[in-house]
C-alpha cells in the first residue's frame, strides 16, 4: 500500500455499537487494513482502502462504535475530534458513512441528527433491514431520504447485500451537505450562532463545536477549552442566559434531537400488524440465559466451556510451539560454535522469546471466545448479572469479563478494558488484573504443590491450587477496593448498558480481530520482549568466573544476576528463601514460569520442567547450611502465595505501558504488586512458625 | 407540572412489565446528558423488563432498545405510571 496513491475521498464510517459496523467496514476494505494509534491516545485507529465504482481510491476510516458525538469516553473523544478535523495526522473526513440498526430506528437516529449538525455530507447505510421486516416495520427508504436530505441505502451486512448500492453511492462525483436537521430551540440556536462567531477558526467547523460546548458538562468544559479563560467565561454566561430563559443546556438538544427523531420516525415507519409489543427471539433467550436460577447455570457453563478451551484445546498446540522452539534452540546450538553468541542465541533469544510465544494458542482461543460473547450480544448479558458484586467494590459490571481473561493472560485482559469508558475504573482494572492467576503461574504452582505433598492424591492438590487462585481474586477485589479509594478515587461509575439484540456473530469478522491482537501480541514479543530477554541473559551469564569450564550453576552463581541473588538475601529470608530460590526470583522476573527452569539450572539438571522427577529429589534434598531441608511446606506455601501476588511479567508491564500511555502506572503496578507479594509470603511464612508449623 | 409531581414516582419502584411516562430527569451532573442520549427524554414511555439476578440492577425497553441502570440511577427517573 504505497502512501503515494491519490487518494480520491476520505471517509469516516460510524454508528452506534453492535450495527453491523465492523461487518460493513471490512466488506468494504477486505484485508487492505492498517491498525495504528492517535497520536498520544490508546485509542485504536483503524483504516483501511477500497476502490470506488470507477476505481477511485478511498480511504475509509473506522470509528469506534458511540451513540453520541458528546464526550464521555477516550474513543468518543477521538471521534468527536476526527469529524471536527483536529487530530493532527487525520484529515478531516469528506464523508460520513452513518451506519443504523434499520429494527431501531427510533434510537439510531438521535446519531444521525448530530452528524447532520456537523456539516460533512453523509451516506445512511441502514443495515439489518431483513430484522426490521421480521418484526413487521416496513420502512419507507424514499420518505426517509427526503426527511433526512441525505442517500440511504438498505442493507444485510452479515450476508453482504446493499454493499455495492453504498460504493456507488460513496462514489458519486460529488456529495452533498444536508439542509435538513433538528430544529433547536431560537434562544439556543441564537447563542450557538453567537459562540460560533467567537471561537477562533480551527480546521474544521465551528458551528458544529460551539454547539458541542455550550453542551458540555461542566468537568469536561475544563479540559476542553484548554485553559482559555475568555472562552470559558463566555460559555457561561450564555449557560446562565440560556438558564434564565427555562431551557436546560445540557438536555435541551437532546430533547430538541429526540423530537426530531420521533417525528422522521412517525412519518416513515409504518408498523404492521400488532405485534409491536410481542416478544422477539431476544426476548425469549433472555428470559433464561438472565433468569435467576437458569442465568447463572448458564453463565457459569458458558465460562467453564471457555476455560475448558483454554487449557485443553491450547494444550496440544503449544506442546507443538514448545517442540518447535526447542527443535530450533537444538538446531542453533548445533549450528553455532561453542560459546556465548550461542548462549545468547539460544537461552537469551530463542528461549526468553519462546517463553511467552509459547502462549499464543491460548491468547488466540481467549479472543475468538471474547469475540463471539461480544458479537453474540452475550458479553453485556455477562456485565449486567455481574453488577452487583463488582458495583461492591466501586466497580463496573463491564470490569468482569477483563478480569475473567486474565485467569488465561492479563494481555488480552488489559486490552479487554478498552470497553471501560471512564478513565479511573478502567485504570483499577488494568492495575489489578494481574492479580487474576494467569496459565504462567500453574508450573511455579504445579512443582511448588508436587514438593509441598508429594504423597497426596490429586483432589487436594486442586484444593491448593484453587486456594491460591482464590487468594488472587481476594486480594484483586481488596486491591481494587483501596485504588478506588485513594488514587483512583471517583464515584462508583453509572451503569448504562444496552443490552442489544441476540446475533449470530460474524465468525469472519472475529478471526480477524483475533488475528490483529496476535499480530500486536508478536510484534510484543519481538521487540519489548527481546530486548528484555537479552538483557536478562546477559544478567545471569556475566560477570563469567574466571575457573575453566565453568558449570551453568557455577556461572549463575558468579553472574550480576547471581549476586544480586545473593544481595536480596536478607530482604527475603524473613520469607524463607535462601540464596539460590532469590536468583530464581531475580530470573522469573521477565516471566514467571522461568522459575522453574532457572532452578534447573541451578542444580545443573538439564531441559528442567515442572515434570521433571530429577529436579523434584534434587529440590528435596536441597539443605541449608545449618542440614534443614530448604523446601519445607511452609516454603513452599510461601513461595506460591509470592507468585499469587507479584508482577514478574515482562509483557505484561509493556502492555499497561501502552493501554496507560505512561511509565508511571507499570512501574506503579511491580512495586506495588511485589510489596504486596513480600507481605504475603511473610506474613505465611512467619505465622506459620509462629504456629509451629515448618 | 404541579399536577405530575403529585403523580411522579421514581422508575426504580416500578416492577417489570410495568410502564411509566418520563416526567422528569433528576439525575447529577454528567450523567444526566448520558441517560437522556439513550433516550430517557421527558414524555418518552419506558417500561422494565425484568430486575437481574441478584437485584440491581434493572433491565428497560426504551424506544426499541433495552438499556440497563442501576436502581440508584434509575431512581432519579421520574415517571408516571401508564
Amino acid at each position: 500500500m504505497a502512501e503515494s496513491i491519490q487518494v480520491f475521498r476520505s471517509i469516516a464510517i460510524a454508528g452506534n455499537p453492535n450495527t453491523g459496523k465492523s461487518t460493513i467496514f471490512n466488506l468494504l476494505t477486505g484485508m487492505r487494513q492498517k491498525v495504528g494509534n492517535y497520536p498520544g491516545v490508546t485509542v485504536e485507529k483503524k483504516t483501511g482502502r477500497f476502490y470506488g465504482s470507477h476505481g477511485e481510491v478511498m480511504e475509509l476510516l473506522d470509528l469506534p462504535g458511540s451513540y453520541s458525538l458528546q464526550v464521555r469516553s477516550p474513543d468518543e473523544a477521538v471521534s468527536r475530534d476526527v469529524l471536527l478535523g483536529r487530530v493532527p495526522g487525520t484529515p478531516r473526513p469528506d464523508a460520513i458513512i452513518a451506519v443504523l440498526d434499520a429494527s431501531n430506528l427510533d434510537r439510531h437516529l438521535y446519531l444521525v441528527a448530530q452528524f447532520l449538525e456537523l456539516e460533512i455530507p453523509l451516506i445512511v447505510a441502514l443495515n439489518m433491514v431483513d430484522v426490521a421486516e421480521e418484526r413487521g416495520l416496513s420502512i419507507d427508504l424514499l420518505a426517509l431520504r427526503d426527511r433526512l436530505g441525505v442517500p440511504v441505502i438498505p442493507m444485510v451486512a452479515s450476508r453482504g447485500q446493499g454493499i455495492i448500492e453504498l460504493k456507488q453511492a460513496l462514489s458519486r462525483a460529488t456529495l452533498h451537505n444536508s439542509d435538513r436537521k433538528a430544529q433547536l430551540p431560537i434562544v439556543l440556536e441564537r447563542e450557538v450562532a453567537a459562540l460560533s462567531r467567537i471561537l477562533k477558526c480551527h480546521s474544521g467547523s465551528v458551528r458544529p463545536e460551539a454547539m458541542l460546548l455550550l453542551s458540555l458538562e461542566d468537568d469536561r468544559l475544563a479540559a476542553e477549552v484548554r485553559g482559555d479563560t475568555a472562552l470559558l467565561a463566555e460559555i457561561h454566561a450564555a449557560r446562565e442566559r440560556l438558564k434564565l430563559s427555562g431551557l436546560d443546556p445540557i438536555a435541551a438538544p437532546v430533547d430538541a434531537r429526540y423530537a426530531w427523531v420521533s417525528e422522521v420516525c412517525a412519518s416513515v415507519i409504518h408498523r404492521r400488524g400488532e405485534d409491536s409489543h410481542g416478544l422477539t427471539f431476544s426476548d425469549h433467550v433472555d428470559q433464561i440465559l438472565t433468569h435467576k436460577l437458569w442465568g447463572w447455570l448458564a453463565f457459569v457453563a458458558m465460562m467453564a466451556l471457555m476455560f475448558v478451551c483454554i487449557f485443553v484445546v491450547a494444550q496440544a498446540p503449544m506442546d507443538w510451539i514448545r517442540a518447535g522452539i526447542q527443535a530450533l534452540a537444538k538446531w542453533a546450538g548445533a549450528h553455532l560454535p561453542e560459546g556465548d553468541l550461542r548462549s545468547l542465541i539460544v537461552d537469551g533469544v530463542i528461549g526468553g522469546v519462546g517463553n511467552v510465544v509459547v502462549f499464543l494458542p491460548q491468547i488466540l482461543i481467549l479472543f475468538f471466545f471474547l469475540g463471539l460473547l461480544e458479537d453474540s450480544g452475550y458479553m453485556a448479558r455477562a456485565a449486567f448479572i455481574m453488577d452487583r458484586l463488582m458495583s461492591r467494590v466501586g466497580l463496573h459490571g463491564k470490569s468482569f469479563v477483563p478480569l475473567l481473561s486474565s485467569f488465561a493472560c492479563a494481555i488480552p485482559g488489559i486490552m479487554a478494558t478498552r470497553t471501560i469508558e471512564n478513565r479511573n475504573d478502567r485504570f483499577v482494572t488494568i492495575l489489578v488484573a494481574p492479580l487474576m492467576s494467569c496459565s504462567a503461574r500453574l508450573p511455579v504452582y504445579a512443582i511448588m504443590i508436587a514438593l509441598l505433598m508429594p504423597a497426596s492424591n490429586v483432589w487436594s492438590k486442586a484444593g491448593v491450587m484453587l486456594c491460591m487462585y482464590l487468594l488472587g481474586i481476594l486480594a484483586a477485589f481488596v486491591m481494587a477496593g483501596l485504588l478506588k479509594k485513594t488514587l483512583l478515587r471517583s464515584e462508583t461509575p453509572m451503569l448504562l448498558l444496552e443490552l442489544p439484540p441476540y446475533r449470530a456473530p460474524v465468525v469472519r469478522g472475529i478471526v480477524q480481530r483475533m488475528w490483529e491482537r496476535a499480530v500486536i501480541f508478536l510484534r510484543r514479543a519481538g521487540t519489548v520482549i527481546l530486548a528484555l530477554s537479552v538483557i536478562l541473559w546477559a544478567l545471569l551469564n556475566y560477570p563469567k568466573p574466571s575457573t575453566p569450564d565453568p558449570t551453568p550453576s557455577e556461572t549463575l552463581a558468579h553472574s550480576l544476576g547471581g549476586r544480586m541473588g545473593h544481595a536480596i538475601e536478607p530482604v527475603i529470608a524473613p520469607l524463607g528463601y535462601d540464596w539460590k530460590i532469590g536468583i530464581g526470583l531475580v530470573a522469573s522476573f521477565a516471566a514467571r514460569e522461568v522459575f522453574v527452569s532457572t532452578m534447573g539450572q541451578i542444580y545443573n539438571i538439564e531441559d528442567a520442567d515442572e515434570e521433571n522427577e530429577d529436579l523434584r529429589t534434587q529440590m528435596r534434598d536441597e539443605r541449608r547450611a545449618d542440614g534443614t531441608p530448604v523446601f519445607t511446606p511452609l516454603v513452599c506455601l510461601s513461595i506460591m502465595v509470592f507468585y499469587v501476588l507479584a508482577m514478574q511479567c515482562i509483557s505484561t508491564v509493556a502492555i499497561v505501558r501502552r493501554e496507560t500511555n505512561s511509565w508511571r502506572w507499570p512501574l506503579f503496578q511491580i512495586a506495588y504488586m511485589t510489596v504486596l507479594a513480600w507481605i504475603g509470603a511473610f506474613v505465611v511464612y512467619q505465622g506459620g512458625r509462629m504456629f509451629g508449623f515448618q | 407540572m404541579g399536577a405530575d409531581a403529585e403523580k411522579a414516582e421514581p422508575l426504580s419502584g416500578l416492577q417489570p412489565g410495568q410502564r411509566g411516562r418520563i416526567l422528569a430527569i433528576d439525575v447529577g451532573g454528567a450523567n444526566k446528558g448520558r441517560i437522556m442520549e439513550m433516550g430517557f427524554t421527558v414524555g418518552t414511555v419506558i417500561e422494565v423488563v425484568r430486575f437481574a439476578p441478584l437485584g440491581d440492577p434493572m433491565e428497560f425497553k426504551v424506544r426499541g432498545a433495552h438499556v440497563s441502570l442501576r436502581k440508584a440511577d434509575a431512581a432519579g427517573v421520574r415517571v408516571q405510571r401508564i
